[in-house]
């Protein structure tokens, strides 16, 4: 029986110490050959330092927390046979002498590699000894790729003579989850590129700041089961398959607007305020915010109360096309009374729309996705999406806003209601 | 005043400058790139591409005219030099070299302008052109400014005084020359002249000539300097000069025209460098490993960021400028620069000297022993390499010899390569060539040469 005592491996070039941050073993314990043992943490990376031989724990060599000088006893393991220290006088934890100069000489490495040659080069704190001030020997690629990987060479075991760094050896490095030290040197883009905001851009940023300036926003977020508006849609386009147009959505959507602002006057209107009169409007004129190669447009379905379904599915299509190639016509992009806004699977959870000024309220839809709805017994998969509405609090109360969307979701959650007379 | 702007604006269009341009252009920078001159700098218009054309014509001339003396049984009646026509030869390749890089810029995409280039602050320049000025405001901006001869007070350049520059352009060969300053462009000049014929004198304050390199390099050269009737006088201080004679310290010296070689220094001056309060290191520009200054967006390379100064490193400093500025991952991280004086016999050092760095030990291979070396009646000079003890690691490769120039790659890429003794030892080398040396001086460090 011996007492080998495992000392802090060099973890990096000129670190002198390393704070000890978890221990994976306690006196008594049995380690094997490659069992970790602590985990150190230096200015640059966390290092696990394995075990060298198999034996027990007799002792540690500090807390947690504490900074312990490399060269210093991590642990002492008594082994069979003998250790590489003297079991009846155990030093106590005297300060190392600085690292580097008492490191064995460079010259044993290769000949300790090539004794125990299946070894995981990895987690191995094994220093790679090389001497102080030297650069690794490897070629210009393999020091490229390390920089590339963020791989600090002087820690990876070289197999060539004099511990050449191959490319198999920084594989393996890296394989085996070498220590990435993430000093990448990649350039800094300091560079600004200048672009003149002109045309439609600067129009969309002139209407922009008017809405979010003039108009104090209040946006309602409210979940809504769709499975059933899901299902009706699916079982529509099934049957007119080939004969009508496919419904999307937006179509169900804007019925829906049509049937809330029946009750809500107020909220199918255009606000002047300059003037300081509100347009009620009969039509609902329902603007559909689409993205074109120029950015956004906002063509506007008219009269959405008078179309069927698939009368405002084709005028919507119609619309978008027309916007996204240009053939547009002036009237089609004004005139709206109400706007949608929808960005599909991009559509996220939330948004905070904002109102296509004058009009007073905007609709946002959210993507719809599978999510978990309790139902009082268990969850169910729902096919769940979120609107996001936006109203102008100057005219809008908090309260009509939300019986506004509450409506929504009741007509979207009981697509019946929408074709119901009321 | 025209207006420009781009991303990456090159001061120089030297070997570091274009070729930091090219990449740059090639990497799909918006680059202009700013010379008062015809692009390839120093190098290609005044330096190394010259002096080599020169060296070569001086070598055959030489040859020529000391056949008849040699061993090889030639005889030729007295060849003649004309020295207008030799220099408009020269001429004629650096026009074609500088035409050529002119072509890769513009195929590379790079703009050139041309005129004196004036920071204004840290992202503008006003270049002053003959066609007026042009303000060009860049994202990044390479000084690659160069050197220019350092000029002695009391020997100015002008008349008989000449830089470099004037003495690669003489159309008549000097009856007798004094070079001050015994570094390589002196030698590799003087070495010129002594061969075309003028009574040549070298005048070094140091105890030696090429006071950089080791005795050992340098005494093979030393040698040849004296087979080729040139007198070397070290410890010497040269101080004025007059009716073709030079006044030294150590006696006058008869010189039809002086060469003064005392060095270069950074072009630091007249281009706005100072108001931009760059650190320096000394009289150079101080970079970090991205070659950047200290103050961002502003990089240097070449000559202007000191020692040494030498072409290839200033290209691969801007070659390495204009991929970092692409977001490349790269830094300097070179092992080693290869030095090549063309002096007769030549010298090339590759690495750490003996005795430069601890744990080194170094092994030298003399030509007298390689079979090549003597089919050209040269076989002066060695080849030396420096080894670290702890691994057989290769630090350093040097050698002396005629034409040896050319095996400076062989040094350097086995010293990035990360080459071991044991790696070259285990390399065949072609024979007969000088080259089988660099295996045999490895094979010597290693105990075992086979020829010697």
């Amino acid at each position: 029986m011996g007492i080998y005592a495992i000392r802090l491996p060099d973890v990096g070039e000129g670190i002198a110490e390393a704070e000890l941050t978890e221990w994976h073993v306690k006196p008594g314990d049995i380690v094997k050959e490659d069992d970790v043992l602590a985990a150190v943490m230096t200015d640059k990376a966390a290092v696990e330092v394995p075990s060298s031989v198999e034996g027990k724990v007799v002792e540690l060599g500090g807390e947690i927390g504490d900074m312990l000088a490399i060269g210093s006893v991590l642990v002492r393991i008594e082994v069979d046979g003998d250790g590489n220290e003297d079991a009846s006088a155990p030093e106590a934890s005297k300060p190392t002498p600085a690292p580097k100069e008492d490191k064995p000489e460079p010259k044993p490495e290769p000949q300790a590699k090539a004794a125990e040659p299946a070894r995981p080069l990895v987690k191995t704190s094994k220093p790679v000894a090389r001497a102080k001030n030297t650069k690794p020997l490897a070629a210009p690629s393999v020091r490229a790729r390390a920089r590339e990987e963020g791989v600090d060479l002087r820690q990876v075991p070289g197999s060539g003579p004099g511990g050449r760094i191959s490319h198999a050896d920084l594989e393996n490095w890296i394989a085996s989850g070498g220590i990435q030290q993430g000093s990448v040197t990649r350039g800094k883009n300091t560079g600004v590129e200048e672009v003149r905001v002109v045309g439609m851009r600067r129009k969309i940023a002139e209407k922009m700041a008017i809405s979010k300036r003039q108009i104090p926003h209040i946006t309602i977020v409210e979940e809504i089961e769709m499975d059933a508006l899901e299902d009706l849609r699916a079982a529509l386009n099934r049957k007119y398959k080939d004969q009508r147009p496919k419904l999307t959505l937006l179509p169900f959507l804007m019925r829906a607007i049509v049937e809330a602002v029946r009750e809500q006057p107020e909220l199918n209107a255009r606000y002047d305020d300059d003037e300081g009169i509100i347009y009620r409007h009969g039509g609902v004129h329902v603007g559909i915010a689409t993205q074109t190669p120029n950015g956004l447009n906002v063509p506007v379905v008219h009269h959405a109360e008078s179309g069927s379904l698939w009368d405002n599915a084709s005028e919507l299509t119609r619309l978008a096309e027309a916007a996204r190639d240009g053939s547009i016509k002036r009237d089609e992009l004004m005139g709206g009374t109400i706007t949608i806004t929808s960005l599909g699977a991009l559509g996220a959870i939330a948004t905070t729309p904002i109102i296509n000024h004058p009009e007073v309220a905007i609709v946002g839809v959210n993507k719809l996705q599978m999510r978990p709805v309790w139902d009082g017994q268990q969850f169910q998969p729902c096919k769940m999406m979120n609107i996001s509405c936006s109203f102008d609090h100057r005219v809008i109360d908090g309260w009509d806003a939300a019986v506004f969307v509450q409506k929504l979701k009741l007509l979207l959650e009981t697509p019946a209601m929408l074709f119901v007379e009321g | 005043m025209t207006d420009i702007k781009c991303k990456v604006l090159v001061i120089g269009a030297g070997p570091g400058g274009y070729v930091c341009a090219i990449r740059a252009g090639q990497l799909g920078l918006d680059t202009v790139v700013v010379d008062e001159a015809r692009a390839g700098g120093t190098c290609l218009n005044i330096g190394c591409i010259p002096s080599k054309a020169m060296i070569h014509a001086a070598d055959e001339f030489y040859k020529m005219t000391h056949a008849a003396s040699g061993p090889l049984g030639i005889s030729a009646s007295a060849p003649t030099i004309d020295l207008k026509q030799t220099v408009a030869w020269k001429d004629g390749i650096v026009e074609r070299l500088t035409g050529g890089v002119g072509g890769l810029l513009h195929k590379a995409g790079v703009k050139m302008v041309s005129g004196r280039a004036r920071f204004v602050d840290g992202k503008t320049v006003v270049v002053k052109g003959a066609d007026g000025d042009t303000q060009i405001r860049a994202d990044y901006i390479v000084i690659a400014t160069g050197s220019a001869p350092v000029e002695l007070p009391f020997l100015p350049f002008g008349g008989a005084v000449m830089s470099s520059t004037e003495a690669l352009s003489l159309t008549e060969v000097p009856k007798s020359l004094a070079v001050v300053g015994g570094g390589y462009i002196g030698l590799e000049l003087g070495t010129v002249f002594a061969k075309l014929g003028s009574k040549v004198t070298i005048v070094e304050a140091e105890d030696r000539i090429l006071p950089l390199y080791d005795k050992a390099l340098t005494r093979p050269v030393h040698k040849r300097l004296e087979e080729l009737g040139v007198t070397v006088m070290t410890g010497t201080k040269a101080q004025s000069h007059e009716a073709s004679v030079l006044t030294t310290d150590a006696g006058d010296v008869e010189a039809e025209r002086v060469l003064v070689t005392v060095g270069r220094r950074a072009r630091t001056q007249g281009i706005g460098i100072d108001e931009l309060s760059l650190t320096m290191n000394g009289p150079f520009i101080r970079i970090d490993k991205m070659c950047q200054t200290s103050m961002r967006g502003i990089y240097a390379i070449g000559d202007v960021t000191g020692e040494p100064m030498l072409a290839h490193r200033a290209m691969a400093q801007g070659e390495m400028v204009a991929e970092y500025l692409a977001g490349h991952s790269v830094e300097w991280d070179k092992r080693a620069i290869p030095a090549v004086c063309f002096t007769d016999p030549e010298i090339v050092t590759c690495g750490a000297l003996p005795g430069e760095n601890d744990g080194t030990k170094s092994a030298e291979f003399p030509f007298i022993a390689n079979g090549r070396a003597m089919t050209t009646e040269r076989d002066d000079g060695f080849i030396r390499v420096v080894w670290r003890e702890a691994d057989n690691a290769v630090v350093g490769l040097q050698g002396v010899g005629a034409g040896i120039s050319e095996l400076s790659a062989a040094f350097s890429l086995a010293i990035e390569m990360g080459a071991c003794l044991e790696d070259i030892a285990a390399t065949v080398h072609a024979h007969p060539t000088q080259s089988e040396g660099l295996q045999e001086a490895c094979l010597k460090a290693l105990g075992h040469a086979l020829h010697i």
